[in-house]
């Protein structure tokens, strides 16, 4: 019987992964990844992952299952790869996704390892994705069937050793579904909410969670018009990102968005919303998942955020690690430090990180 | 299932649980209360501290019972630190003691208490002429435990003890290890407070006791009823008591055969590891060490990934502490020994237990070399 450890958060999509591997007849371990509240904060928060009342939920579950059931340490990995990433990208004025670096670096990295050392043959997430084998032979990560709910984004870094190492229950099914199957399964998590903001910054407020992780928010400085004129100051860069309207404190008599952030001089530039639309992105840190190369004759579906929809698109290679992508259509603020991530049909071709948009 | 974490807890001895029995059942009177229903519980009661004090070699009236280990180490910190406030506010105490005593301690810091956290050697053995030369005039308690919970190591009590007298420095030791494993003689030590728990002798979770030295009377540690000489009230819980005082009982009648065989049970075990397992450490002190516990470094391989290994295969061992949420931590012991964080992560407790037999050691070692040739 092919062993199995199902990542369990505490929340309903992981609890019924971990249900339905049982279902379908694997040996299935219960794991919860510790990888950010420490015992001195005592406040829990419905949704949360990793603190003591998550832990509590998806011991439940794996009770409920009768599964062994740990929870192992990713302290130290990830305040290295997660957290010191995010806070070193938003000072230099980019806009890192968290979850993407976490799956890399933690879930298929050091969780990955640590799991392959118990004597795994696989380990097993909630996300609302699935994992295909193509014509070509190689895997890729492909459109959950559930229309709502579509997680493949944040994998896109995958490689085939680890997609062959993966298993997605949960892609398989609606979202709605899957709460009727945890309700169905008597799983105790099954009315638990969602987890929507970073793990570790509840409150959603960036700039005050790198003030006390860094000291700094970044350098503070002026709000610039692209001419050129000062419209106003701020506090430092790393409260903003690209596209941002709230929470500037300018009055300008019109709507103004950030367009850009030059970290090092402390400058955040503003415009209308008209600049924010980008015909091209130059991509770099490329990863090739359902292909081993792009087509530059090709059309791609692409995604430059979580939450924005899919849009047509060209690419062309600008060095062996570069690419320049052309969208038939502008869209809307593709922001450097965020993942472009390149489809065909429904599965990933491949991706990679924006380094600017133009 | 092979059970190497006798540190942690032990499995209650079916005498223990006979003992208790008929208090979990038909004698359920209160034992505060006037009628004979209740007089015959608290005369078991009454028996279970005479148990606990002969251990000590002590007076049942120097033995108070609460709630656990845990309890009589905060209690002992806290009423010691309060009842010397005319003459200062210095503690001392070690850095490899149990979180009961380093968070009090810390607690006690953050009232403006003066807290020193003596340093120990590579086997974590306090230096008492550290100890006697951190004594100042303002120092009003020391606390250092009778032996450590992951290294094994016996603590040199007998000579902090006096030191302690000559200055007027009360003294408090942690004995929640030793009780019933080890002897020890309060009195001779120049022990004023020494904490110990049931659980880790074969008796049942929840209780513990504080032994407190003739001629002290430390603050209440609650405020309510005359039970515990009005200083530790609420009604007692007669069957853990009575099954403590039958652990005790049993332990002063077979402690040392019993220390004697685990010893031997636990160099064997350190004699196969190294000539099995290439690279290993073994940690604490060889000699002045509790019979059964053994602290191993591994050249490789994290030590959750090892406890899960162990886990699979039926073993139970430990590794550094727990935070609230369940993952394994470096453990600060382990570090104050002078390791590094690195070497503590790859570091295992197995604590030897009387239930222990020489096969279930060389299953231990077997299962070791298997898990650590497949990583």
């Amino acid at each position: 019987m092919a062993k199995v450890v199902a990542a369990m958060s505490g929340g309903v999509d992981s609890s019924v992964c971990a249900y339905l591997l049982k279902q379908q007849g694997y040996e299935v371990i219960g794991a919860t990844m510790q990888i950010w509240q420490d015992d001195s904060s005592a406040v829990e928060r419905e949704g949360s992952c990793c603190g003591a009342s998550a832990v509590e939920d998806a011991r439940r579950v794996a009770q409920c299952l009768d599964i062994p059931y740990y929870v192992m340490n990713f302290r130290e990995d990830f305040s290295r790869e997660v957290i010191d990433r995010f806070c070193a990208g938003y000072l230099e004025g980019i806009t890192p996704n968290p979850c993407i670096m976490c799956n890399r670096y933690i879930k298929w990295g050091a969780f990955l390892e640590r799991c392959r050392a118990i004597g795994a043959d696989y380990i097993a997430t909630g996300h609302y994705a699935r994992i295909i084998r193509l014509p070509s032979g190689r895997l890729a990560i492909r459109r959950s069937v559930s229309a709502g709910k579509d997680q493949t984004y944040v994998l896109y870094s995958m490689t085939q050793e680890e997609l062959a190492a993966t298993l997605l229950p949960v892609g398989e099914y609606e979202k709605t579904r899957i709460r009727e199957i945890a309700r169905e399964a008597g799983l105790p998590t099954a009315t638990r909410k969602d987890s929507q903001d970073i793990c570790f910054i509840p409150d959603g407020r960036h700039e005050r969670f790198l003030k006390e992780h860094t000291g700094t928010a970044g350098k503070s400085g002026r709000f610039l018009d692209l001419d050129g004129n000062v419209l106003g100051m701020h506090d430092g860069t790393a409260a903003f990102t690209i596209g941002q309207r709230k929470g500037l404190g300018i009055a300008a008599g019109r709507p103004v968005y950030v367009c850009r952030i030059d970290a090092a001089a402390g400058d955040v530039y503003v415009s209308d919303e008209e600049t924010l639309f980008k015909r091209e992105i130059i991509v770099d840190d490329l990863h090739y998942m359902g292909e081993e190369r792009f087509e530059p004759d090709a059309v791609y579906m692409a995604k430059v955020r979580y939450s924005q929809k899919l849009v047509p698109c060209h690419v062309r290679y600008l060095k062996d690690d570069k690419l320049c992508v052309t969208f038939e259509d502008p869209v809307r603020a593709p922001t450097p430090g965020q993942a472009a991530v390149l489809y065909r049909d429904d599965w990933i071709a491949g991706g990679g990180t924006i380094v600017e948009g133009k | 299932m092979i059970y190497l974490d006798n540190a942690a807890t032990t499995r209650p001895d079916p005498s223990v649980i006979q003992a208790m029995m008929p208090y979990l059942t038909e004698q359920f009177a209160n034992p505060s209360a006037f009628y004979q229903e209740a007089v015959r519980v608290r005369m078991q009661i009454d028996l279970a501290r005479q148990h606990a004090a002969d251990l000590l070699g002590a007076a049942p009236g120097n033995i108070y019972f609460t709630a656990g280990g845990t309890e009589a180490d905060n209690w002992a910190l806290r009423a010691g630190a309060e009842m010397m406030r005319e003459k200062g506010r210095h503690i001392i105490t070690s850095s490899v003691e149990h979180p009961a005593v380093r968070n009090t301690a810390r607690y006690l810091a953050s009232c403006g208490y003066e807290v020193t956290f003596l340093p120990v050697d590579g086997r974590g053995r306090v230096d008492p002429d550290e100890v006697r030369a951190a004594i100042r005039p303002d120092t009003v308690l020391i606390s250092v435990m009778h032996a450590n919970n992951e290294l094994g190591t016996i603590e040199p009590v007998r000579e902090i003890g006096m030191a302690a007298r000559e200055a007027g420095v009360l003294f408090h030791t942690d004995a929640v290890q030793t009780f019933g494993h080890i002897p020890i003689d309060p009195e001779e030590c120049g022990i004023s407070f020494l904490s110990a728990s049931a659980h880790k002798l074969n008796g049942p979770k929840g209780v513990g006791l504080l032994y407190v030295a003739p001629g002290l009377r430390p603050g209440r540690l609650l405020y309510g009823g005359s039970q515990e000489r009005s200083l530790r009230p609420g009604t007692e819980n007669p069957a853990a008591i009575i099954g403590f005082g039958e652990a005790a009982r049993l332990a002063a009648l077979r402690m040392d055969e019993d220390a004697a065989r685990i010893r031997t049970l636990r160099q064997d075990f350190i004699m196969e590891l190294k000539s099995q397992i290439p690279g290993i450490r073994i940690n604490g002190d060889e000699e002045q060490s509790l019979p059964g516990i053994v602290s191993v470094t591994f050249p490789s391989v994290s030590s959750e990934t090892l406890l899960i290994r162990l886990d699979q295969h039926g073993i139970c061992a430990s590794a550094g502490s727990a935070c609230s949420a369940g993952a394994i931590e470096p453990s600060p012991v382990l570090t104050a020994c002078g390791m590094s964080e690195e070497q503590a992560k790859r570091t295992l407790r197995f604590s030897l237990g009387r239930e222990n037999t020489a096969e279930e050691m060389e299953e231990t070692v077997r299962v070791l070399r298997a898990v650590l040739s497949e990583s």
